[in-house]
């Protein structure tokens, strides 16, 4: 068998690759060519002296379970002559011998059951991880685009592929090979031209493994794109259930699951057809060879060139020789199903972090000024999608430590973008982001995510306490700063009023937390982080007015002296800026101090005017 | 930072719990009893054919005699086709039925996912309800594809076997059949424990399963805090436990592996011992114990096999017990609750909070309710403010209108007539709501935009709600309003998304309309120009408006105050600000600094 080594999906991988349209929305990212195989040699390559071990097992077991009718054999022939000459020691020596036997076999079927359990879940932990890592390694700009839906789909069903490879693979491979060497061996040793008659009957089944492995690889392909399908639009209405409910998406979802699951059902369909059609291909060659060498048999007895005692006992081994076809299914099934999951995970494990980790990290000065803040200066930065697609022009920036700089503009004038770049989401495709002189691309992550944090609208809590959401910015905060923080924001109140305080699971009982009191959660996050700078995108967006002015003290004292930059509609916040940036269409327009720009005649001052009236 | 979801389900058996499978094989239980006939069929084919191969070769081969030599070979040949062509056709039977199965059992539970109550998906990670529909469903599948058949095939085989043996000599049969007691015994304790550990597994990869989705729902976060290493942690350990319970799972299926290899084997010994002294006795003829060993031999699979077989059956019935307990939650009714014995309702029109009271039915017992007494009207036409501090109840209180939750006590009246008295599809078509956090469906703008409306509705009505949205930036996507947005479409802005929801909400001119503060992703411009165009939409629509700002507040005709679970206040903007210290609070957050400068 040469099944495991050959990658099964090397014949459609050009023209898939050279697709023109986006890789993204058909869920096929491109494969290098070999990864998959690669993927699968890497993933056990440190398992290879356990999976020798594991297979040592398995053939003792095996040679322990034929030794049974070894000694069936010997028992009939030698101890029941013995024990009429009352001689017992032959049938004691059957007796221990099947005791023997039959313990030695128990036991080696649980150890080898413990053990290649314990290797098919350490390869499927590694994956996991691998999977996560690089996931979490990836840019913000890909998971906007390959969804949560997917990367589940990748770490959940693709896995569970794997692992039934894993599980009975092996097993099947190992009994396979080792019933076709043997009773080839046997067939061949008994009489070599039925022997060789045999082996050329490996041929047409050889070419129908061929066949079959070719086709069952594309729809388990199929059908690993099309479960995913399936989850995203679980995962989606899940995750929006009140408006599904709000505008009666119900009947409308019935039918859109529908076509998704139908498509998945084909498939399944498909691949369960193939498995039958394999089946019924193998079992006839293998039926019609052993007639037609029964037949030559039966000839050259009655020819006289073949002993009938040979006959007899190639026909009883022939019938056996073609027993694990079935299981070679089995086996070919479950490794093109995993091989087309591990060719999904690989086209994810491919993808570049569009925003790298430093292989060189370098570290921040030490603060020069007696102020925590820094300096950040855009130096000829440009950014554009890498579709095309200009959103922000060339533009020269700084921000001196210590200053708080708030950024103002319509919708889609690249305020966020100009966030997202302090933030490193994203690296400039011109120019750079350098932080007191350090540009962002080679400081060490560490250190840039202790120096800048960013605080958003969409305020996410993750599963746990709310102890445990606020402790996000710094994981080795006692309970103490935990709270200190959460008073400085102003969130204290609420949260000792949940039932179990500040240890109140969000997701549990009582745990309901509104949007407003979220965000206010989140800046605690960013207050007990500490950063040097501060990027606030629409942080304040739900925070009713009190609540809005607790953030705006604590900036002016706990957070006195960091670096801000603020992205608020609300102009309450440039009440503490010292400067302001008005953005239009992927520039600043105007840069100035609050008061100088409020009057003058700018759109700040336009603005400002508006927004006051806005107040009443 | 686990979220996990256990429902408490009562013990059942495994065969009880999978037969709740009945219903959904029900539609294709032909074929599937026909392909477990065919099965066995073709599995005693097999046992022919070694029995023509044994009289070919002591009949016509020793005799020389080619047409019988030629005969054999085409019996050996067409058994032989038949049991390919058997074999395959109960492979061809059930392929497509079962995925069907498999189809329909998602689908069901899709269905019933989107009917259960809104507080039904509070209380459960969407990963453990995931891994419900994909891996669980899986395992249904294979169930009924391989276990549940090779259960009966082989259990028919052994039954036969032993017949068989009974019948060559019932002394030793006797012996063969001594294990079968221990064998049973363990298989039960074996069921009992591998149930709850595979239980165990399946809940494990349901947090796996919400881990992953929250590092993608959270990873601005997760960047942001540079906190993915960590995160990679938790995740570590929570593959680390579930490789764990698997492995557990794994020496359990190893030690009842071993007892069944074990115990047979020793009765086959025991067997051979006696069948050998009573052969030497001459009790027994060689010939009679030959026979007996090779049926007993021939047993050894099937009695192997039962082994991962009852393990495939146990996980099965787990998955069956998730998939039943999701299944077994009370949906939403669809026809009205209180529809003929309609309490005492106000003759008065417009929308009317009457007495209401709301407590979360997942609260801890003993907590005050967060509504304690919402008495509230609004007159048709009117459009009403509803301004209360952070957390005062304001999006629970607009959740109640369109039934999302339902109020503990008390009514919520449209026109007279209580919100319980029509369906809720007739109730949520004359409320159009706009949540807060305004969530796009992976379709196009125009799709999303059109769901507010009725069926009939068309380009004007898309062009006249973004139009009153301010969304006009849709028609200048790059396939216009047939941009594919939401999950797997383009990324909008917040304000852009909002603006969307608002249009949405507005679409299919709904009598009422609940926006809950609409406006907060908004830049001064734009919010302008949505409350010019918003001021004609609330002119003829009955509208409660949750608001955080004045501007906001200033869309509607009056206010009301939610503080401390009731309507503590009900006036215009300036008579309240003038009036209520708490407002005014809330409003300039004046007060609240000069309490802080003290």
């Amino acid at each position: 068998m040469t099944t495991t080594a050959t990658p099964a999906t090397d014949d459609d991988q050009l023209p898939r690759t050279q697709q023109a349209d986006d890789p993204f929305d058909r869920d096929v990212l491109p494969t290098p060519p070999g990864a998959t195989a690669a993927l699968l040699r890497s993933l056990l390559a440190p398992m290879r002296s356990r999976v020798t071990l594991t297979t040592v097992l398995l053939l003792l077991q095996q040679a322990a379970v034929q030794a049974g009718p070894l000694l069936v054999a010997y028992a009939i022939d030698n101890a029941v002559p013995a024990l009429r000459d009352h001689d017992h020691g032959p049938l004691i020596a059957v007796a221990v011998g099947y005791l023997l036997c039959a313990l030695v076999s128990g036991g080696l079927q649980f150890a080898f059951i413990e053990a290649s359990a314990r290797v098919s879940q350490d390869v499927l932990l590694d994956l996991r991880g691998r999977i996560f890592r690089h996931a979490q390694a990836l840019s913000v700009d890909f998971h906007e685009r390959y969804t949560s839906g997917r990367l589940i789909s990748r770490s959940t069903t693709d896995v569970e592929s794997l692992r039934e490879l894993l599980d009975e693979g092996l097993q099947e491979l190992v009994t396979v090979v080792l019933s076709f060497v043997y009773i080839s061996a046997m067939l061949l040793w008994l009489d070599l031209g039925l022997g060789a008659v045999a082996l050329v009957s490996f041929v047409p089944l050889y070419l129908l493994v061929r066949l079959y492995q070719r086709r069952a690889g594309r729809v388990y392909r199929a059908r690993s794109t099309a479960i995913a399908a399936v989850i995203v639009k679980f995962v989606e209405t899940m995750n929006g259930i009140r408006p599904v409910r709000a505008f009666r998406r119900e009947a409308a979802n019935d039918a859109e699951l529908a076509v998704l699951n139908r498509r998945h059902e084909r498939t399944n369909g498909d691949a369960l057809l193939e498995m039958a059609r394999y089946v019924i291909g193998s079992r006839l060659v293998a039926n019609t060879a052993v007639a037609a060498i029964v037949l030559w048999g039966a000839y050259r007895v009655a020819s006289g060139s073949l002993e009938l005692g040979v006959l007899a006992a190639a026909v009883l081994f022939l019938r056996r020789l073609y027993d694990p076809i079935d299981r070679l299914g089995m086996f070919l099934n479950s490794y093109q199903s995993a091989a087309a999951s591990l060719e999904k995970i690989a086209g994810l494990l491919a993808q570049t972090p569009s925003v790298p980790e430093p292989s060189a990290p370098r570290e921040l000065p030490p603060s020069k000024g007696e102020l925590p803040g820094r300096e950040v200066v855009f130096d000829g930065v440009r950014f554009a999608y890498r579709t095309g697609g200009e959103v922000l022009a060339r533009f020269d920036l700084t921000l001196p430590a210590g200053q708080t700089v708030a950024v103002v503009g319509s919708t889609g004038a690249g305020k966020s973008t100009l966030a997202k770049l302090l933030a490193r989401f994203y690296d400039p495709s011109e120019g750079r982001v350098l932080l007191d002189g350090v540009d962002l691309r080679v400081l060490a992550v560490p250190e840039l995510r202790r120096g800048v944090v960013m605080v958003t609208q969409e305020a996410f809590l993750f599963s746990g306490t709310v102890a445990d959401n606020i402790a996000i910015g710094r994981p080795d905060a006692t309970r103490e700063e935990i709270e200190r923080a959460a008073k400085a924001i102003g969130a204290h109140e609420f949260i000792s009023a949940l039932p179990d305080g500040y240890d109140t699971d969000v997701r549990k009982r009582g745990g309901r937390i509104s949007a407003g009191q979220r965000q206010l959660v989140a800046f605690a996050r960013a207050l007990l982080a500490d950063p040097a700078v501060l990027i606030l995108d629409e942080a304040t967006s739900s925070l009713d007015i009190p609540g809005e002015r607790a953030v705006q003290r604590a900036m002016s004292t706990v957070l006195r002296g960091r670096t801000a930059v603020v992205i608020a509609h609300r102009l309450s916040t440039v009440e503490i800026a010292d400067r302001v940036l008005v953005m239009e269409h992927g520039r600043i327009v105007e840069d100035g101090r609050p008061d100088e720009l409020i009057a003058g005649t700018g759109r700040f001052a336009d603005l400002h005017r508006a927004w006051r009236d806005s107040l009443a | 930072m686990m979220a996990t979801t256990r429902a408490t389900t009562e013990e059942r058996s495994a065969v009880r719990t999978l037969l709740r499978l009945w219903p959904y094989v029900r539609p294709v239980r032909t074929r599937l009893f026909t392909a477990a006939f065919v099965a066995v069929v073709a599995s005693c084919t097999g046992l022919v054919i070694p029995l023509v191969l044994k009289w070919m070769v002591d009949g016509p081969v020793a005799d020389r005699d080619p047409a019988g030599v030629w005969l054999g070979a085409l019996y050996l040949l067409l058994l032989g086709l038949a049991e390919a062509v058997l074999f395959g056709i109960r492979r061809w039977l059930v392929a497509r039925p079962l995925s069907h199965v498999e189809a329909e059992m998602r689908a069901g539970l899709y269905r019933r996912l989107q009917r259960l109550p809104v507080s039904f998906h509070d209380r459960w990670a969407s990963g453990q309800l995931l891994s419900r529909g994909t891996t669980d469903l899986m395992l249904l599948r294979m169930f009924l594809a391989f276990p549940l058949t090779f259960l009966l095939v082989n259990g028919v085989t052994i039954l036969v076997g032993v017949v068989i043996m009974l019948m060559q000599d019932w002394v030793l049969g006797l012996v063969i059949l001594g294990p079968a007691v221990p064998v049973m015994w363990t298989c039960v304790v074996f069921e009992r424990r591998y149930a709850e550990v595979a239980r165990r597994a399946q809940d494990q990869v349901g947090d796996l399963t919400t881990v992953v989705e929250e590092s993608v729902l959270g990873i601005r976060i997760i960047k942001g805090f540079g906190r993915h290493r960590s995160q990679a942690r938790a995740f570590r350990e929570l593959s680390g436990t579930l490789r764990g319970t698997e492995l557990r799972k794994a020496r359990l299926l190893a030690t009842i592996w071993g007892v069944i290899v074990t115990l047979p084997e020793l009765a086959i010994g025991a067997a051979l011992v006696l069948g050998a002294v009573r052969v030497a006795d001459g009790a027994l003829s060689a010939g009679t114990l030959v026979a007996f060993l090779s049926t007993a031999l021939a047993l050894r699979w099937p009695v192997d096999s039962i082994g991962f077989l009852l393990a495939m059956s146990q996980e099965a019935a787990t998955a069956t017990e998730r998939y039943f307990e999701v299944m077994d939650e009370v949906p939403e009714d669809a026809t009205p609750t209180a529809a003929v014995a309609s309490p005492p309702t106000s003759s008065e029109a417009g929308l009317r909070f009457e007495n209401v009271r709301f407590r979360y039915p997942d609260a801890p017992p003993g907590s005050p309710p967060l509504l304690t007494r919402i008495d509230l009207h609004i007159r048709p036409g009117e459009s009403m403010a509803l301004v209360g501090a952070t957390g005062s109840g304001k999006t629970t209180l607009t959740a109640l209108i369109p039934r999302l939750h339902e109020v503990t006590s008390g009514h919520i009246t449209l026109n007279g007539v209580d919100i319980t008295a029509m369906s809720r599809e007739e109730l949520r078509a004359r409320v159009a709501v706009a949540f807060e956090e305004p969530t796009l469906f992976s379709a196009s703008v125009g799709e999303n935009v059109l769901m507010g409306a009725a069926d009939g509705a068309g380009k004007a009505d898309l062009d006249r709600a973004l139009a009153v949205a301010q969304a006009d930036f849709a028609h200048t996507l790059p396939q216009s309003t047939d941009t594919q947005v939401g999950e797997q479409g383009l990324s909008l802005s917040g304000g852009q998304r909002q603006r969307l929801a608002l249009a949405r909400a507005v679409v299919g001119r709904p009598e009422f309309l609940v926006l809950d503060d609409p406006l907060s992703a908004l830049d001064v411009h734009t919010e302008a120009a949505v409350e010019a165009a918003l001021r004609q939409v609330l002119a003829d629509t009955t509208a409660l408006i949750v608001a955080h700002r004045p501007s906001t507040v200033l869309l509607a005709d009056r206010v009301a105050l939610l503080s401390g679970g009731r309507i503590s206040a009900v006036g215009t903007h300036q008579e309240l600000l003038r009036t209520n210290a708490e407002y005014a609070h809330l409003m300039s957050g004046e007060q609240g600094e000069d309490e802080g400068k003290r």
